[in-house]
């Protein structure tokens, strides 16, 4: 019997019930969000289980939605089964007051970095991590740039003219 | 044997002395013996050592952030005894750019530049895929013609990044004629990339839909040369090392890595295939009417270097075998067909040059879609395509805007460098050089 | 295959009359055995000729330089044969790709290893002046850490551009006096980016 999305969807609500959510199929892939303290048990059901067999986790980020309160970081895992060609969305939403989420490193080696990215572009702190520190960006750094209150330029430049660029207030009329 | 280019960081070894009253002596002796104060004092105005400098058995050197032979910027402090490698650690981001969030501030054509400088030595394969992921999020259909050269161009590119790859793993051992026999026929895939498109290296070709332009006869003129004459330089540069003692004997050995290992540092692309698991985003997921075409997926067994080399290779060879079928295929089509160059979406795909300048129509839709006023719908999608190291992906949030809410590039070579430090224990300071060059590490998609 | 780009397919057959040039000697006076001139002018005439540059490659522009220093575009028809990697051996420095804030410090640090006479090439958008990336992370330009002397634009430069960058280096070799690297204005330079 070929897997298909509804099976997957199935085998995840007999053994979760209703703890996943928001089920749905954009462009093909199943896509569903989980309460964060399950993460790492749907995680290892889904690497576990015979019939699931999601055991390559092809990609891993987090989202910044400053308009959700309390659920404003959202942890993405893509996960793939390579036999039967599947792909999987999987969501963990989390606040950005107390970002603590489950790591994954002791299921997938490729988390580690993975996770270290997204520690420093957005401040998800990963419970659990080996080596939790900014990979990217310059170790000093103190805020996380990814998120959307913080802007995109290099904020001490001097040198640039800011009212030319749109920014800033315009030069007194002579 | 690489020095350490990073002035300062680079730490001797305090030799110990066959003295019986050496320091390490004294310190196996008695680790709080009043000597070690004395020669802290004596040595506190004279040198200032390390913490733990005078305990520690291992040398510690820097492979890095500069390194010979044009890698790209990343750093090893690796841990040696002698020459063993006891461990590395790795450190990256000396050319981040932040594309992530440069994204969320440029319409999607314009994020096809920031896509050419991902992995710099493939430049067209990123900008396929990133058109290919609009495409999905924006519901345009491209005809046959348009996969047709976009394969052409996708494997011509996949071409170019494994020649790079293999001619600097013989260069990393020693060898640098085959770098100056292939490094020609990257210098006629940049002139094929210059009739399509424009430039060299960073091509931001093609637009959502297809190209700009049709393929010029010169185009496939020199497509035909290639096929013709490449073959044979490949041939001679496989003869110059494939079945060479001396290559053999650096390769072979080096940096092996198992299969299920691989799976879970999350491998893909030619270091996965070279451990024996055969994934070809190609062949899993096709894209781009890859399905049309008839090829072999090289796989490895061990997963060492010259398994990579060979596997590079043999994908060299499926690479040709594609390009002519395409090729005979778009030489097939005739009369209208043959005059296609893009998809039928005229809310995407800027209107010909010479309608804008007389039509209404043409100039508003100009002027909407250059302005981004045309219709994004909102939604999130996961796009890959097989890269020259693996699987790229494309994660695209939309929230309906101009730009994209957040874009996320799913790079393969940050995800496998990781496991650099496991590939390379216990091996020697050679081997961890050419085992380097041999995982094909682009600095531009490591960082992004 | 010859050159030039548009051609190649159906060569045109190349002169060695058109291939070959050779320097021109300095100005100076010249006897029954002897030559004069100034000291500047033959030692800038030694020293562009056989200058050993050291790749600074970080990204694309790197690539770039690759093609250069192959067969086709050949940097070692300049005198430049001998690429340096350690800095302490190389006279100039080319800085190739975009420099991070995370870099920065990395590459003054390897300009402080090079000994006078030393001189700097910019090459490319991302090394002059920040490129494309206007970005919390990317220094805007390396004239922020070391003093430049030639910036080649592009993204990346064209092999010719950056060879003609090579030539305006050579000719500010040729010119400079061997007296500048002493002079108060050069160490004032110097003292302005923080260099003793």
């Amino acid at each position: 019997m070929a897997l298909t999305n509804e099976t997957i969807k199935e085998r995840l609500i007999a053994k979760f019930g209703d703890q996943l959510s928001h089920f749905e199929e954009p462009y093909g892939l199943l896509t569903f969000e989980a309460p964060k303290e399950l993460n790492l048990k749907v995680l290892q059901h889904l690497f576990d289980d015979e019939e699931l067999r999601f055991q390559f986790l092809t990609d891993l980020t987090a989202v910044h939605y400053p308009d959700q309160p309390g659920r404003e970081l959202a942890v993405v895992y893509h996960l793939h089964n390579l036999i039967d060609n599947i792909r999987l969305r999987f969501k963990v939403y989390t606040a950005s007051a107390q970002p603590d989420v489950f790591t994954a490193t002791q299921l997938y080696s490729s988390a580690n970095w993975m996770e270290r990215e997204t520690y420093d572009f957005f401040g998800i702190n990963f419970v659990g991590h080996p080596n939790l520190k900014r990979i990217l960006n310059v170790d000093e750094m103190d805020y996380f740039p990814l998120r959307k209150e913080y802007p995109l330029e290099d904020q001490t430049r001097i040198d640039k003219d800011d009212a030319m660029f749109g920014r800033g207030p315009l030069p007194a009329a002579q | 044997m690489m020095l350490c280019l990073d002035g300062g960081l680079c730490r001797l070894p305090n030799r110990t002395t066959t003295d019986e009253r050496s320091v390490a002596t004294i310190l196996r002796r008695d680790p709080d013996a009043d000597i070690i104060k004395k020669i802290h004092m004596s040595t506190e105005h004279h040198i200032k050592l390390p913490e733990g400098s005078i305990e520690k058995t291992t040398t510690t050197l820097n492979l890095g952030p500069t390194h010979p032979a044009t890698h790209g910027v990343f750093q090893n402090i690796l841990e040696l005894d002698g020459e063993r490698i006891v461990s590395a650690e790795q450190t990256v981001g000396y050319i981040h750019r932040a594309f992530e969030k440069l994204a969320e501030r440029r319409p999607l054509y314009q994020i096809t530049t920031l896509t050419d400088r991902l992995n710099y030595c493939s430049s067209p394969i990123n900008n396929m895929g990133w058109h290919l992921t609009c495409e999905k999020l924006l519901g345009v259909k491209t005809p046959k013609r348009v996969d047709y050269l976009r394969i052409i161009i996708m494997e011509l590119s996949r071409i170019s990044d494994h020649l790079i790859c293999n001619s600097v793993v013989g260069v990393d051992s020693g060898a640098f004629t085959g770098f100056l026999y292939v490094m020609q026929y990257r210098e006629l895939i940049y002139e094929i990339y210059e009739e399509v498109c424009g430039s060299r290296l960073t091509t931001n070709m093609g637009r959502i839909g297809g190209f700009e332009r049709n393929f010029t006869n010169a185009a496939f003129e020199k497509i035909e040369k290639f096929l013709a004459e490449y073959p044979v330089v490949l041939k001679e540069f496989e003869n110059l090392f494939t079945r060479n003692r001396i290559f053999m004997d650096r390769t072979i050995g080096a940096g092996p890595i198992s299969a299920d290992r691989a799976l879970n540092y999350g491998f893909t692309g030619p270091n996965l295939r070279a451990a024996g698991v055969d994934y070809d985003v190609r062949v899993h997921t096709p894209y781009s009417s890859y399905e049309d075409f008839e090829f072999d997926i090289p796989v490895g067994s061990t997963g060492d270097c010259y398994d990579r080399f060979l596997v590079r290779n043999g994908e060299m060879w499926q690479s040709l075998r594609i390009i002519e079928q395409a090729y005979k295929k778009v030489q097939d089509m005739k009369g209208a067909e043959s005059e296609i160059f893009h998809a039928d979406a005229p809310s995407y795909y800027l209107p010909a040059k010479k309608d804008v300048y007389t039509k209404m129509e043409a100039l508003i839709w100009h002027f909407k879609i250059v302005m981004g006023e045309t219709e994004i719908p909102p939604g999130e999608v996961y796009h890959s395509v097989e890269g020259g190291n693996g699987e790229v992906g494309y994660y695209l949030i939309s929230d309906g805007g101009r730009t994209p809410y957040r874009l996320h590039f799913r790079r393969p070579c940050f995800i496998y460098y990781q496991a650099y430090s496991e590939l390379t224990k216990g091996a020697m300071l050679s081997d961890a050089v050419i085992v380097m060059s041999s995982l094909n590490l682009i600095a531009g998609e490591m960082d992004a | 295959m010859a050159r030039p780009v548009r051609f190649n397919v159906h060569p045109i057959k190349a002169d060695i009359k058109d291939n070959i040039s050779l320097t021109n000697m300095p100005e100076g006076y010249m006897g029954e055995g002897f030559f004069t001139t100034s000291l500047s002018k033959v030692v800038g005439l030694g020293r562009k000729n056989s200058l050993w540059p050291m790749p600074f490659a970080t990204s694309c522009c790197g690539i770039e330089f690759m093609a250069v220093m192959a067969s086709h575009y050949d940097l070692a028809r300049f005198g430049a044969e001998r690429l340096g990697f350690s800095p302490r051996q190389c006279d100039l420095l080319m800085v190739m790709g975009t420099i991070a804030k995370k870099m920065g410090p990395v590459v003054k640090q390897v300009y402080l290893q090079m000994a006078e006479p030393r001189w700097v090439m910019a090459v490319g958008a991302c090394a002059s002046s920040g490129g494309i990336f206007d970005t919390y992370s990317v220094l805007q330009g390396i004239d922020q850490v070391v003093p430049v002397d030639v910036y080649v634009p592009g993204c990346p430069p064209r092999p010719e551009a950056i060879l003609d960058g090579f030539m305006r280096i050579q000719d500010l070799v040729g010119q400079e006096s061997i007296r500048r690297r002493n002079s108060e204005q050069y160490k004032g330079l110097l003292q302005s980016y923080g260099i003793q």
